[in-house]
């Protein structure tokens, strides 16, 4: 929020217009902007892999932020969730004749679409129906529980998929052939479900989970059942987690176990993590940082010298993580902000006696 | 009489939502009734047979989830007992296991002198008690250096150390793979204890029970060390309450430091036990031992070393069982019953059969 912005306030004819044109909902909609417009002159491997997978990245972060943001609750299971929407398109698309595991059941690649976000939604109803009563570190943990006995559901359990996995899984005619049009459909989501996340914050649902965020026990001797409002955040959550797993699966062509193991689970929340877990873009901007460290950090010309080689970019997201974790928790957006307010107080300072109340006012929102 | 009712009625607000308590006692009781039917009587076309007509397998079954569970304690021990103190979750604890697993091969290696297709006749007792001892030292070390360069000074931050330790086990992971390889590397019992005996008709590997030997071992050591030394009284108190302890003018920063360092000897001395069990040392179980401390902690509660007994006699018991107990050619659902063993327990107790709430 800029200071004019602050000074103009809600009371103010015309405040909402002035509202919706803060500064971070400009760079936002420029941000969207570009990336639709992105196919026109980015390079074809730039847009079908590198912002593809940004945008699926981005969304599946996105929920475990907004689960952080508005709810208090750290969960490691987004990424099992994805993978479960994705094993069940691969169950269902599948066709009878294929060489590949799985049940099989060769359906419409659309029905097979609803059916894997009902069974991902209904899993993450039980999953965060167990959960819900915990917060903080215990939540942390038992979510990452989830993610690794999902790992070994899906490996053991052959009939679903086994440790080989499911291959030959085909996205529907819309996008089959045409990575473009996959590219275009996921920013497309990605805006839906940035907005959706941030309208649902103003709602009255929305503000009871931030009210139980902050404090539980004061929330539920208004009245508000606490476990259920967790329960059902979660839910969402894992529903749109589901949409990520998804166009993941279609993008991949094929889900093993171990792509939902706990090396990609925590790939997902490194990628929150650099975003920073308390803003809903840094998500995007996450797994565009990580997408591209990726796919372009191995191509740099000193790297081999230092003994870094591609198969050790765990260590370097390992080495990224905590470097993050020990400077700035908040991540890169926490970064941004802190370099933001600073460049204010810069500028700010000579002419009077600094920011004063005003800033102290818009630091607090996420 | 209104004063009374009225409070009453708040506390019935306050309270966080319960299942009422019929619920949750047949959440437990109905499923237990239902697995003792089907194990004593039912389970016809299963590998170990219906009880009453295999006892001998029903005997071997059940000692098999107890040697495990000594494993899983040891392991889990070492975890709750540095998140009961310092409410830090050491996600890197697999890594220390697997650590100490890798470093017991090395010296085992050399102290047999062979690379490969070692034997257990190779080994002598010392080519393991020494390895076991190094490794737990070595990894000891280790949980001491992280713990002052990476933890000691934003302490209390429980959400941000969990995300440091999980970075730490993602390199620690990677570096290990960059080391020893994907191929899985040999760990052996001594010669001494790899025998075959004979219960109930059935033959038993006497290596299980040396295991469950060494965790009763480290289990009486670590009650002595929590119940009749001034520093485990110090350790509990710290538990109960970190500030009175710090007021009282006890160094509890240095009994901080100890206590990571015994959690951390106690993931390498369950490292080099269950390498042994395994027979090999191989890159992932890391991650399979911090699901294993957790499933234990959260069964148990968090921070209490009695959790940690009953939740690994527990879930050792579940691992031992179902696949023993499904009919053949659905043993590859025992997967479920780990989860269905959590979820009961967590809709019962959410904070573990021991745990406190926050």
């Amino acid at each position: 929020m800029s200071p004019a912005a602050t000074a103009s306030g809600p009371a103010r004819p015309g405040g909402t217009l002035r509202r919706l044109l803060s500064a971070r909902n400009v760079v936002v909609a420029a941000a969207t902007a570009l990336a639709l417009l992105l196919p026109l002159f980015g390079s074809n491997f730039f847009v079908e892999f590198v912002m593809t997978r940004t945008m699926i990245l981005g969304i599946a972060a996105a929920t475990i932020v907004f689960l952080a943001a508005y709810g208090g609750m750290i969960s490691l299971a987004q990424y099992l969730l994805a993978g479960v929407a994705g094993f069940m398109v691969g169950n269902a698309v599948v066709a009878q004749d294929a060489w590949s595991k799985g049940l099989k059941l060769g359906w419409n690649p659309w029905v097979a679409v609803l059916f894997a976000l009902a069974v991902t939604t209904f899993v993450a109803f039980v999953l965060g129906a167990l959960a819900s009563r915990t917060t903080g570190i215990y939540f942390l943990m038992i979510t990452l529980t989830y993610a690794v006995i999902g790992y070994y559901v899906f490996g053991s359990i052959t009939p679903l998929s086994g440790f080989g996995g499911i291959t030959g899984i085909d996205p529907p005619g819309l996008f089959e052939d045409h990575p473009q049009r996959m590219y275009l459909a996921l920013v497309v989501l990605s805006v839906l479900v940035y907005v959706a996340f941030r309208v649902l914050a103003a709602t009255p649902f929305g503000l009871a989970l931030q009210g139980i965020r902050d404090d539980p026990v004061r929330m539920a001797s208004l009245g508000f059942n606490v476990s259920l409002h967790r329960t059902l955040a979660f839910t969402l959550a894992g529903f749109t987690a589901g949409l990520a797993g998804v166009f993941n699966v279609w993008w991949n062509g094929q889900i093993d176990p171990t792509s939902i193991s706990i090396g990609p689970t925590l790939d997902l929340l490194i990628v929150a993590v650099i975003g920073g877990t308390l803003s809903l873009e840094g998500a995007w901007l996450g797994a565009f940082v990580f997408v591209t460290a990726n796919n372009y950090l191995r191509n740099l010309p000193l790297v081999d010298h230092i003994g870094i080689t591609e198969a050790r970019f765990n260590t370097i997201v390992g080495v990224l993580v905590l470097l993050i974790m020990i400077l700035s928790p908040d991540g890169l957006a926490g970064i941004i902000d802190r370099v933001r307010k600073g460049l204010r107080r810069l500028i700010q300072q000579p002419p009077g006696s600094g920011a004063g109340p005003a800033e102290a006012a818009t630091g607090s929102s996420p | 009489m209104t004063a009374h009712a009225v409070d009453e009625r708040e506390l019935q607000l306050r309270r966080p939502f319960v299942l009422p308590r019929w619920v949750s006692r047949a959440a437990v009781w109905v499923p237990v009734a239902a697995a003792a039917l089907w194990v004593l009587v039912l389970a016809r076309n299963t590998s170990a047979g219906p009880a009453i007509r295999e006892p001998g397998e029903f005997v071997v079954t059940l000692l098999d989830g107890v040697t495990f569970a000594g494993l899983l304690f040891v392991v889990a021990s070492g975890f709750t007992l540095i998140f009961g103190l310092m409410r830090t979750v050491n996600m890197a604890h697999g890594s220390l296991f697997l650590g100490a697993a890798y470093v017991a091969h090395e010296i085992q290696t050399n102290m047999v002198g062979k690379d490969a297709n070692i034997d257990a006749r190779d080994v002598s007792l010392l080519a393991w008690i020494l390895p076991l001892l190094a490794a737990g030292a070595v990894v000891a070390l280790l949980g001491l250096v992280m713990h002052q360069l990476l933890l000691r000074w934003n302490q209390g931050q429980d959400l941000r150390q969990a995300l440091i330790t999980l970075a730490i086990s993602v390199i620690a992971a990677d570096q290990m793979l960059a080391h020893f390889g994907g191929v899985a590397q040999p760990l052996k019992w001594p010669g001494a204890v790899t025998h075959f005996f004979e219960i109930m008709g059935e033959r038993y590997a006497s290596s299980r029970l040396f295991m469950l030997g060494v965790a009763l071992l480290v289990g009486a050591l670590l009650w002595l060390w929590l119940n009749r030394t001034r520093m485990g009284m110090v350790i509990r108190a710290g538990v109960d309450d970190q500030e009175m302890v710090r007021a009282l003018g006890i160094n509890i920063t240095l009994v901080f430091a100890i206590t990571f360092i015994v959690g951390s000897f106690l993931a390498g001395v369950g490292g080099v036990l269950g390498g042994s069990f395994a027979g090999s040392v191989a890159p992932g179980v890391d991650g399979a031992w911090l699901l294993n401390s957790l499933v234990v902690v959260i069964i148990g509660g968090l921070g209490s070393v009695k959790g940690a007994v009953a939740g690994s006699l527990l879930y050792g018991m579940v691992v031992a069982l179902s696949p023993a107990y499904l009919p053949a050619g659905y043993t590859y659902y025992s997967v479920i019953f780990t989860f269905a063993l959590l979820a009961v327990v967590l809709a019962v107790r959410p904070n573990g059969l021991y745990g406190r709430a926050e």
